[in-house]
């Protein structure tokens, strides 16, 4: 017997789509100059937020938003069944802190900047498959955590090459719920780990492209949907090189994207910010998602997204050690068609 | 009967066409400015240095004595401008420019020092201080236990 919700190979259509029922982000003062600068709820002074160590900053800015999901939905943690969420952290101490002082059990999850989504992606199945009520999903970075783990001390004087990318100092939490009005999430694409052999630890862009393109045919494939069905198709943390490549990649399996398809790393950053090819990291696609992304669907700008939140598997030994990065990508279809009216 | 290593399989040649694509998407680094940016701010450092060598030697100092005082003063400035925040701001159009004079050096020491200053003095600081120079100082020792040899060999 097949999955009744299995649409194809990798796609699953829910029968009662969960509803986002609140989201807040929280941002450092980087992204806060930003395009989508006016965007977020909270912008940090500094990234610092007030705390001794960037990883304690990155906790309280992680806490922020998952409170402010949970308030804005208008719910107090008790009413939370389950939470998920992660973080580039090793062991993701982020999102296992947090979720101590939040109190809320507890799921964590490492997809690496594809957490949020993969979060979305599993809390909707906890609903639509009737084991939960509300799930908080949420993910973080930090541009200075994550280049002391990743790359070299802050203050090393190193000249960035131009495919690098620029971590996202940003945490964003959503609150899905199974029954309400907001957009909700009809469909999702769970992807396949997908590795065409890029070593390159700066241009991970190049890297995660072909999961990303990948899920977008496997989506058009399993659900029969084309890129015209979507208003939007946004992945999260390709940048300009990756954007540039997944939209090649999807158009030779016939699909043309070039219309209506961007990347959160391109939205968050202005080219005058010096941040090369764009943004990346878990707080990425997660602020974006929950600071502009779901505001311009409950504004009626965007009446269907295909969202697909990307993640490099990589660790600091696996490139050490002259693995290649295998990449990962996450689709989670949002849709206008609960908000009434 | 046919020679499986001389034929590429599906998965090799999927990576390698990818690799083309990824090539061509990839921006060309500004090279001519990259190499001015290195020659001009390293040029400065180095007739900085020319400078004070020969104010060390005209105030009285031994040749060995004045290079040791000009090579404090430098790892000095640049581990103020590391801890000013200035360094890497000035090495982001250097490149190797700021990289290869004893400044580039001063300052892959005190970055890490103060990046682990978070993990207490021992275990971050003490530890991870030659995170950065340490492979200089390893490979540094190597050459010249090397040329060493060679000239005890050869002289």
């Amino acid at each position: 017997m097949s999955s009744v919700k299995k649409l194809g190979q990798q796609t699953y259509a829910f029968t009662n789509p969960p509803v986002f029922a609140g989201a807040a982000s929280v941002v450092g003062p980087k992204e806060g100059q930003g395009p989508l600068g006016n965007q977020f709820d909270l912008v940090l002074q500094d990234s610092l937020n007030g705390e001794q160590t960037w990883e304690k900053a990155e906790r309280k800015m992680l806490k922020e938003s998952c409170q402010g999901a949970v308030k804005k939905a208008g719910l107090t943690p008790s009413d939370i069944d389950i939470m998920m969420a992660g973080d580039l952290l090793n062991q993701i101490i982020s999102a296992n802190f947090t979720a101590r002082d939040l109190g809320i059990p507890f799921i964590g999850l490492y997809g690496a900047c594809s957490t949020m989504f993969e979060g979305l992606a599993l809390g909707s199945m906890l609903i639509d498959g009737g084991f939960a009520d509300y799930v908080l999903t949420a993910a973080s970075s930090h541009y200075n955590t994550a280049e002391r783990q990743y790359r070299f001390p802050t203050e090393m004087g190193v000249q960035r090459p131009l495919t690098a990318q620029w971590t996202v100092t940003g945490a964003g939490a959503a609150v899905i719920g199974v029954q309400g009005q907001g957009p909700s999430i009809t469909h999702i694409t769970i992807g396949k780990v997908i590795d065409l052999g890029v070593k390159d630890s700066n241009d991970m862009g190049s890297a995660m492209a072909p999961a990303a393109a990948d899920t977008i045919i496997r989506h058009f494939q399993d659900t029969g949907r084309s890129p015209s069905d979507y208003d939007l198709i946004v992945t999260g943390d390709l940048a300009a090189i990756g954007r540039a490549l997944t939209e090649q990649l999807v158009k030779q399996a016939g699909y043309d994207i070039s219309k209506n398809y961007t990347d959160c790393g391109i939205l968050i950053f202005d080219p005058t910010q010096d941040t090369h090819a764009g943004g990346s990291g878990c707080g990425c696609s997660a602020v974006v998602l929950t600071g502009y992304l779901l505001k311009e669907i409950i504004a009626g700008r965007f009446k269907r997204v295909l969202g697909v939140g990307t993640g490099a598997l990589l660790s600091p030994s696996s490139t050490l050690q002259g693995e290649s990065i295998p990449g990962i990508g996450h689709g989670v279809v949002i849709d206008a068609y609960n908000l009434g009216g | 009967m046919t020679d499986e290593k001389l034929i590429p399989s599906d998965r090799e040649l999927q990576e390698m066409q990818y690799q083309m694509m990824v090539t061509s998407a990839k921006p060309k680094p500004p090279l001519l400015r990259n190499v001015l940016g290195a020659f001009v701010i390293g040029g400065a450092i180095c007739v900085f240095g020319q400078a004070l060598l020969n104010f060390f030697k005209s105030s009285g100092l031994a040749k060995p004595e004045a290079g040791a005082a000009t090579s404090a003063v430098l790892v000095f400035l640049a581990a103020l401008l590391t801890g000013l925040g200035v360094y890497d701001s000035i090495a982001k159009y250097a490149g190797a420019g700021t990289i290869v004079p004893i400044t580039g050096f001063a300052n892959s020491i005190v970055a890490p020092a103060m990046e682990f200053r978070q993990e207490g003095m021992v275990f971050g600081v003490g530890q991870r201080i030659f995170t950065l120079a340490g492979p200089v100082l390893a490979f540094g020792f190597v050459t010249a236990w090397l040329i060493g040899l060679i000239t005890y060999l050869f002289k």
